[in-house]
């Protein structure tokens, strides 16, 4: 079955509709205009629908899909800037992370999922950037959802080829003499990065330099944040 | 001379980077906790690779119109009705009757 681009059909009730093949692709309708009003869309109405239908066929429990739904909540960045903030005042740390990220995740008490993840180290010699070009990969159990942006057309598509111009827009600017490295996920690998630790952090401890670890910076369209002054 | 599908479109020229971003809706929360749920290693009702395969297979019009996590809930729905874990019939009635229940009370949609 290829795709389905044709979207010229006549009104259909509920949204849906089969192409007839008896088990075939249900393709809710582009949004009527006499709905366009309402607080939601077909999408809304199918993911409470076959989250439903899921519970009362004893796929899943009321329950699992709750916890699920915090466990979601709970993920954000602050883990991957715990990390980040204890490979910077751990060498030790830093070479098993760079060796083995879920390995250091769980020394640190944080469950990153079964999917590897890379870690790539920013130097003075290199600046690393992940991307997803062929769809949303992305590092979510050590940083939390992706932002739109890394979803986005624009930056699937020129992250790769036009890198520096990406960075330059997001306001960072890479010295020439710094050599960009764009790494591209797979359903199967992912990447984080490490930025580089600021000037003038001498000394902090890990829970205030992880505050100057951002989201960005982790996927490296930023560098972590300077030192307050 | 490449053959490129609409989803593979790393290198492409493509106009400035918006630095969109917004939180997600308790109902993309959900299609994502769904998702994950379907695809443990307990249940394997949906892996990764097939949610990615529902997605391409939605075609370059429904890709580009939808939003990210109606990308998902279409293709998870999808592959759900492929292995005959849900009938379309069954959806049908399913979707009408939350409808009605939303449309009924309009402090409950997410």
């Amino acid at each position: 079955m290829s795709g389905h681009d044709h979207h010229d059909h006549d009104h259909h009730e509920h949204g849906l509709h089969d192409h007839g093949d008896g088990k075939g692709a249900v393709h809710p309708h582009p949004r009527q205009p006499d709905t366009e009003d309402s607080p939601f869309n077909d999408r809304m109405v199918m993911a409470e629908a076959v989250g439903e239908l899921m519970i009362e066929k004893g796929i899943f429990s009321a329950d699992d899909l709750r916890a699920m739904l915090e466990l979601i909540e709970s993920k954000s960045p602050a883990d991957g800037a715990k990390m980040v903030a204890r490979a910077w005042v751990d060498p030790g740390f830093r070479k098993r992370m760079l060796d083995d990220v879920l390995a250091a995740a769980t020394e640190l008490g944080i469950d990153a999922g079964s999917i590897p993840i890379r870690a790539v180290e920013n130097t003075n010699r290199v600046h690393n950037v992940i991307v997803c070009t062929l769809c949303s990969c992305y590092p979510r159990l050590l940083i939390g959802l992706p932002p739109d942006w890394y979803k986005s057309r624009a930056y699937r598509s020129r992250a790769v080829r036009e890198p520096r111009k990406v960075l330059a827009e997001f306001g960072t600017a890479v010295p020439d003499d710094i050599e960009v490295r764009v790494h591209d996920s797979t359903a199967d690998l992912r990447y984080m990065v490490i930025p580089r630790r600021p000037a003038g952090t001498d000394g902090w401890d890990e829970q205030r330099l992880a505050s100057l670890v951002s989201r960005d910076s982790m996927i490296g369209v930023a560098f972590a944040k300077p030192p307050a002054r | 001379m490449s053959l490129r599908r609409h989803h593979d479109m790393g290198g492409l020229a493509a106009g400035p980077v918006e630095a969109a971003e917004h939180d997600y809706a308790p109902w993309e929360k959900r299609v994502d906790a769904i998702v994950r749920l379907l695809s443990h290693p307990s249940r394997r009702h949906l892996c990764v690779d097939e949610l990615r395969r529902g997605i391409e297979e939605l075609g370059p019009g429904v890709y580009d119109e939808l939003s990210y996590y109606e990308r998902w809930i279409s293709s998870a729905t999808n592959i759900l009705l492929e292995k005959g874990v849900i009938t379309v019939d069954e959806l049908g009635r399913k979707m009408a009757a939350i409808e009605i229940r939303w449309r009924n009370d309009r402090n409950a949609p997410p």
